[in-house]
């Protein structure tokens, strides 16, 4: 199953630094979601996109987290040679991984 | 009771749900952020051509539908759209005033200016490169908070016109000034960041950049509201918009725009406070009512972060359609062709697959798509090499793979932003104050 049936998120950028949000629908998935959904397995998952560290934050009393990409702009918006020069479709790489 | 709605969330935003949130949401304040880091560049940059110039380009236009709402409804506004020259932008309010016959003062807050003041010894905070390696730097602007606009606050200004200023700044100001919180109440002054944060890309809390057809549907998105806030003397906030607008507010809507472009939630810095989102509880209270409190904050950095924008060359971009089967082949061959003639000009060449590996720079499908458009883009040192580009994509017509349609350039000249630290001491925000009308009987 796709992270996308389970959870959404948002893409902010500032630099060269990617955010992505992660927010589960169902609350009571957000354990789960702490579990499976590491640092390291979203850096696994971005590897072609992301060439800096990730940091993963929690957001208990909302149920939802946030993963800072570094490096993931090809130097971000103003001089980006990427057609999504802010990296606002990333969220919907995030998604794409997998979860069982 | 407080009630701040936000009528503008970037530089183009729609003009009409604004007139919906003066019409008919009781406010006591509008905020209208409009100023994106390289817009101020710009802004600069025309300013240096024309001394009266270098405010936001639409200024004239949103004055022109907003003011006799402003005036007719008792409504302050807050606004950057002073952007590289604040005082030349309330002197055009004032003409639009006059023009429609309504008493108006306007207060400009100026100080943001720091092109005299920066260090270009220091180090880019992007990069490991002094900001003297990225000259011709063409604007330095410090992001200014609430002590530059609490004097503003405190004339009866009906527009305050700003430059750069931090954004949630231009929310929280009018909180401390309505309740009087102390400013070193950081717990109070996080719990205002984080409304004016929620509040700052005005449609992106209310259903914008959120919509997706059957796992997120967002009734009405044509006629989308924007948001606005009932706020209580503790910083308890209900974000809400006008019955009958498009759109959505929920919990979903609301913690994706908490975290939009944070870092550390527990660190969210501001010229104001060090405000602390990881606190934040929120919990919907009725149809498009969401209420968020507990936000946290603590002492604000010791300095202030500069914006610096810089002439970055010129960005020639080329692009051409290949369609049917082996599509993508003929793509890629098209791309062997571009790389090998142009490579030797411009070393920072960049090839994306539209329809396949262009937004993400990779994928995670495999499949043959039946139109590929093939994207060439490269940073240049002038125009003349930038626009080789579009000539090499246009001569695949006749040189290169079958069937190749829709061959499109162009050429824009690039301003680059990275950002730097400057000492609060060096920052003298000033209110200049321009009015018309207002103790004559119109």
């Amino acid at each position: 199953m796709k992270l996308y049936e389970v959870a959404h998120s948002r893409a902010g950028d500032k630099g060269d630094i990617l955010n992505l949000s992660l927010i589960p629908y169902d609350e009571k998935d957000y354990e789960r979601l702490r579990e499976k959904i590491t640092a390291s397995e979203v850096k696994n998952h971005l590897q072609n996109i992301v060439q800096g560290e990730v940091i993963r934050y929690e957001l208990p009393h909302i149920k939802a987290f946030n993963f800072v990409c570094h490096q993931s702009l090809l130097g971000g918006v103003t001089t980006s040679l990427s057609m999504d020069t802010h990296g606002k479709s990333l969220s919907s790489a995030l998604l794409e991984m997998e979860i069982d | 009771m407080l009630r701040i709605g936000s009528g503008a969330g970037f530089s183009g935003d729609r003009i009409e749900p604004a007139e919906v949130l003066l019409e008919h949401a009781n406010l006591d304040y509008l905020v209208m952020e409009c100023l994106a880091e390289r817009t101020i560049a710009l802004a600069q940059q025309q300013k240096s051509h024309d001394v009266n110039g270098g405010y936001d380009p639409l200024l004239k236009k949103r004055i022109k539908r907003i003011l006799p709402l402003l005036v007719k409804q008792n409504v302050r506004l807050i606004t950057n759209m002073g952007a590289a020259n604040p005082i030349a932008g309330a002197e055009k309010i004032i003409e639009i005033a006059k023009e429609l016959n309504l008493p108006c003062k306007v207060a400009a807050v100026t100080g943001d200016d720091v092109s005299n003041l920066i260090d270009k010894k220091t180090t880019a905070w992007e990069s490991d490169r002094t900001l003297s390696t990225y000259e011709p730097i063409l604007s330095a602007n410090a992001y200014l908070g609430i002590d530059a606009l609490l004097p503003a606050l405190e004339t009866d200004a009906t527009i305050i016109i700003t430059g750069r200023v931090a954004d949630p700044s231009l929310f929280l100001a009018p909180i401390v000034y309505h309740f009087n919180w102390s400013r070193d109440d950081y717990e109070k002054l996080g719990r205002g960041t984080v409304i004016g944060h929620l509040l700052e890309c005005a449609g992106q809390i209310s259903g914008g950049y959120f919509a997706d057809p059957g796992k997120k549907d967002v009734p009405d998105l044509a006629n989308i509201g924007f948001p606005y806030s009932e706020i209580d003397s503790d910083g308890t906030a209900v974000i809400t918009k006008v019955e009958g607008t498009g759109g959505l507010i929920n919990l979903n809507t609301v913690k994706e725009q908490l975290l939009y472009e944070v870092h550390n939630p527990a660190e969210y810095k501001t010229p104001d406070v060090t405000a602390d989102f990881s606190t934040v509880h929120m919990k919907e209270i009725g149809e498009n009512q969401v209420q968020v409190w507990n936000g946290s904050g603590k002492k604000q950095p010791e300095t202030l972060k500069v914006s610096v924008g810089y002439h970055a060359g010129y960005l020639g971009v080329g692009e051409i359609s290949y369609a049917g089967s082996n599509a993508l082949s003929r793509a890629e061959l098209a791309a062997d062709i571009l790389k090998e003639r142009l490579s030797k000009h411009i070393p920072d060449l960049r090839v994306d697959f539209i329809g396949v590996s262009s937004v993400h720079r990779t994928h995670f499908w495999n499949g043959n798509p039946y139109e590929v458009r093939l994207r060439i883009a490269g940073q240049c040192p002038t125009e003349e090499i930038a626009r080789l580009i579009g000539e090499e994509v246009e001569a695949l017509y006749t040189n290169g793979p079958a069937g190749g349609g829709g061959a499109r350039k162009r050429v824009t000249e690039s301003i680059g932003v990275v950002s730097s630290f400057i000492s609060r001491e060096w920052i003298k925000p000033n209110v200049s104050l321009k009015e018309w009308g207002i103790n004559e009987t119109i």
